[in-house]
């Protein structure tokens, strides 16, 4: 599902839109609907597998957030590898990793991706080159500069793709990272989810900083704000940054202006918000009715939606089916992957 | 086909919750992801969004009901045109939970210690030995590594060009350059971490602390990155790399900068860790660290570093990780030490043998996994145990070796395990108060008096 298909045809107004980025073909557009379409169903059902008991401990959705990591991933190549936070499953799925195991692992099964062993919070792909799914707030960020470093002393030209929240931002390690990533020339992207809050503090309470975007500066780390909701927004930037990196320039810089329409996890008051706040942004700002949009005056049928629509159904109720019907891990599975080798 | 929307669970842990409000009526449509109704406990509000999409045919349960049961159907979905039931229908594919159905495993039966399962067979002869300093061994080992393994690495501050802090990694940097022998910022949280990274992809780093107890400030990423990544990750990714640097007391350096890390390490399934006291420990344990797949802790001690010991000089020298030594053989008590406490168990020993008893001297060189079958064995053969460490007693090393002879060797003992340790108190500066905190070779005396 990472497969971009550039013989697509552009979009008559995508020059001319009055956005100032380069846009998407509409084969492209198509592609992140059906993208970002297959994160956002797939997470309501694992709301409702919460809800009945069948996911356990936390579980936190990806709902709202969906343009950010499919721009990105549509910009990346094989090889370049990404690390984020516990908000994970949206970065396993962009990165085409098994919706399956995927779900499996959020039930607890010894057919999900870390054999029942991880959970929601962890899970990794080698083959995908997916690094977790790592649930201390920041740690993510530190590991994944290290990813950048693995990269440059092979003397590839890959990328790490480093996710992390806006609350995030605050941990001293971050800015340890920062430094280390600048003074080497590590080939970071470094992505800033910012969807306001952290559990149920919101950036304004919680970062002096009024522009995250800018919290490299002193490294000299270059910095970009992005609209999180447009996903050809985000894909712009992320080409731009990717491109900086590869160059062996040194990391940059995004903060993804986005959203989450979910609870933190999934028990959550939503005492520290409006509700109106949020409906606002689900109804004007939803990243999946606007390439919807974008789409449909492309003259995209709504037969194309239906089956596109059909399709992500038919793989999340797979999905979900293989969740329920897989054993649990075997208890002989409890003293295994320890230790290598043993 | 009709659909039972069912009340959801917040938490795993709850099994009611009031049904505050209804966000739809009967006859509505309803798409996905749209929010349909608000749900109440004590703790939490949540939404209950619609997973598929139809018309919402009847609302079993009005707004406002309290104490509404987990999994109760709430309300039913039809498709457009399709005829309401009248109840819920029976047997809804989605309402059964998790327990139900999995095949539920029986539960494990044995508990696993993280104990060595070695045998103890002799220890190879390496033949010919030089002296050298604990600390050209360490060097010696890494250098040799490095040879072997372009993906072995070492970073930390002043590795480089100032040629290790305490001059341990000198040389190096001629010979492996730049991109292998890397100065670090002070920046003991990032660096870790960074190296953490780099090993998941393969990578191996040799992460040197100035001393360890700066790696408080990268236990995070020890504990939570690299002991823990390979489990969960179902086995797929794995932590290649070493932790070193001088642990335990130094010399009037004061409370901050004197203490031992390794009950606080050996505590924690997924590392390793060894603690040398020879030079040959120092050579022959680090070696095998390096090459270790999982990510070990090399516990060294800074006023080891000068001192000489014969070590092997066979190029392919390496001991096993897992496997203690018995430095001195005897009959009448088992003492066992590590690291700088193995010399204090060795000087007792001496002080021991004028009063005509004859102590054996175990060296654990590894403390997780920890050798207890030669502990056992040894304790079996002499029925007493005295433990000597530089760290605190409370939940240290000393109480471990004590439970795993009493769980293995009860029926031998012939009295209580004394442990000798580190005074339970911060170290003082004050040399006379120092040399009050830390174990002398008296206190082993008095320890195996009692129980002899
Ligand atoms: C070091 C650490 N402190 C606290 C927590 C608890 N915690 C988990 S998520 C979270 C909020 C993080 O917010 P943000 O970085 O904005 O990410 P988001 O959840 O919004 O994606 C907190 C405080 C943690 N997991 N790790
Ligand atoms: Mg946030």
């Amino acid at each position: 599902m990472t497969e971009q298909n550039n013989a697509g045809q552009s979009r008559p107004d995508s020059a001319t839109d009055g956005r100032n980025h380069p846009g998407l073909t509409t084969d492209q557009l198509k592609q992140a609907y059906y993208d970002m379409l297959l994160i956002r169903r797939f997470e309501e059902k694992a709301g409702q597998l919460y809800g009945m008991g069948l996911i356990g401990g936390f579980c936190h959705l990806y709902i709202g957030q969906e343009a950010v990591v499919v721009g990105l991933q549509m910009a990346q190549k094989d090889g370049d590898k990404v690390i984020t936070s516990y908000r994970d499953h949206g970065q396993m799925l962009a990165a085409g990793m098994d919706p399956r195991g995927v779900m499996a692992e959020l039930t607890g099964r010894a057919t999900g991706l870390s054999h029942g062993k991880g959970g929601s919070m962890h899970m990794f792909s080698r083959e995908k080159n997916f690094y977790g799914g790592h649930g201390i707030v920041g740690a993510q960020v530190a590991l994944g500069i290290g990813l950048a470093f693995a990269n440059k002393y092979r003397g590839t030209d890959e990328v790490s793709i480093t996710y992390f929240g806006e609350g995030a931002s605050n941990q001293g390690q971050v800015y340890e990272s920062f430094n280390l990533a600048a003074l080497h020339k590590l080939p970071c992207v470094f992505v800033i989810e910012n969807n306001r809050y952290g559990m149920g503090t919101s950036v304004e309470r919680a970062s002096a900083s009024k522009a995250l975007w800018k919290n490299g500066e002193p490294w000299g780390i270059p910095g970009k704000q992005v609209d999180g909701m447009d996903v050809e927004a985000v894909n712009a930037a992320a080409k731009e940054a990717i491109a900086h990196c590869r160059e062996g320039k040194g990391p940059y810089l995004l903060e993804m202006s986005t959203y989450r329409y979910r609870g933190h996890s999934m028990s959550d008051p939503a005492k520290y918000r409006q509700r109106s706040e949020v409906d606002e942004i689900r109804q004007k700002h939803d990243p999946i009715d606007h390439v919807r949009n974008l789409l449909k005056a492309a003259g995209v049928e709504d037969t194309d939606f239906k089956e596109m629509e059909t399709k992500v159904k038919e793989i999340v109720a797979d999905a979900t089916e293989f969740a329920k019907t897989s054993p649990e891990p075997d208890p002989s599975e409890l003293f295994t992957d320890v230790l290598v080798g043993e | 086909m009709a659909i039972d929307i069912l009340m959801p669970a917040l938490s795993p842990t709850m099994t009611e919750g009031k049904l505050a409000k209804w966000n739809k009526k009967e006859g509505d449509t309803v798409s996905s992801g749209e929010v349909i109704a608000e749900i109440e406990t004590d703790k939490a509000t949540m939404e209950v969004e619609a997973v598929d999409e139809g018309v919402l045919g009847k609302i079993l349960i009005p707004e406002g009901t309290e104490g509404v049961a987990v999994n109760t159907p709430i309300a039913i979905l039809v498709e457009e045109g399709e005829a309401v039931p009248e109840g819920p229908s029976a047997g809804s594919g989605e309402a059964r939970p998790a327990a139900e159905e999995a095949p539920k495993a029986a539960a494990p039966t044995a508990v696993a210690s993280p104990v060595a399962t070695t045998t103890s067979e002799p220890e190879k002869d390496w033949g010919e030995t030089s002296e050298i300093t604990v600390r050209e061994a360490l060097r010696d080992a890494m250098a040799a590594e490095m040879r072997r393994d372009e993906d072995v690495f070492l970073l930390g501050e002043e590795v480089a060009q100032y040629q290790g802090a305490y001059k341990v990694s000198q040389g190096l940097l001629d010979e492996f350059g730049e991109k292998r022998v890397i100065d670090m910022p002070i920046t003991e949280h990032g660096f870790t971490g960074m190296a953490t990274g780099a090993a998941m992809t393969g990578l191996k780093p040799i992460v040197e602390f100035m001393t360890m107890n700066f790696s408080l400030q990268a236990i995070d990423h020890i504990i939570n990155s690299a002991a823990k990544t390979h489990y969960m990750s179902g086995g797929q990714i794995s932590c290649p790399m070493v932790f070193r640097g001088p642990n335990g007391a130094a010399a009037r350096v004061g409370a901050q900068h004197s203490q031992c890390f390794a009950s606080w390490y050996a505590h924690v399934p997924g590392l390793k860790v060894v603690a040398p006291w020879s030079a040959a420990d120092a050579k022959g344990l680090l070696r095998a660290a390096i090459r270790d797949p999982n990510p070990v802790i090399v516990l060294e001690n800074e006023i080891l570093y000068g001192q000489k010991f014969p070590c092997p000089v066979d190029e392919d020298f390496i001991l096993p990780i897992g496997k203690a030594k018995i430095e001195r053989p005897g009959k009448d008590v088992t003492i066992v030490a590590f690291s700088i406490s193995v010399g204090t168990a060795m000087a007792a020993a001496e002080l021991l043998a004028e009063k005509g008893i004859d102590a054996e001297v175990i060296n654990l060189r590894t403390i997780r996994p920890l050798d207890t079958a030669t502990i056992v064995e040894s304790v079996k053969k002499t029925s007493r145990l005295v433990t000597v460490e530089e760290g605190w007693p409370f939940a240290g090393i000393g109480a471990e070796i004590a439970m795993q002879v009493i769980e293995h060797a009860f029926d031998w003992l012939d009295a209580p395990p004394v442990r000798v340790a580190g005074l339970d108190v911060p170290m003082p500066f004050a040399a006379n108060l120092e040399k009050l905190a830390l174990p002398q070779p008296d206190w082993v005396v008095d320890a195996v008096s009692k129980i002899v």
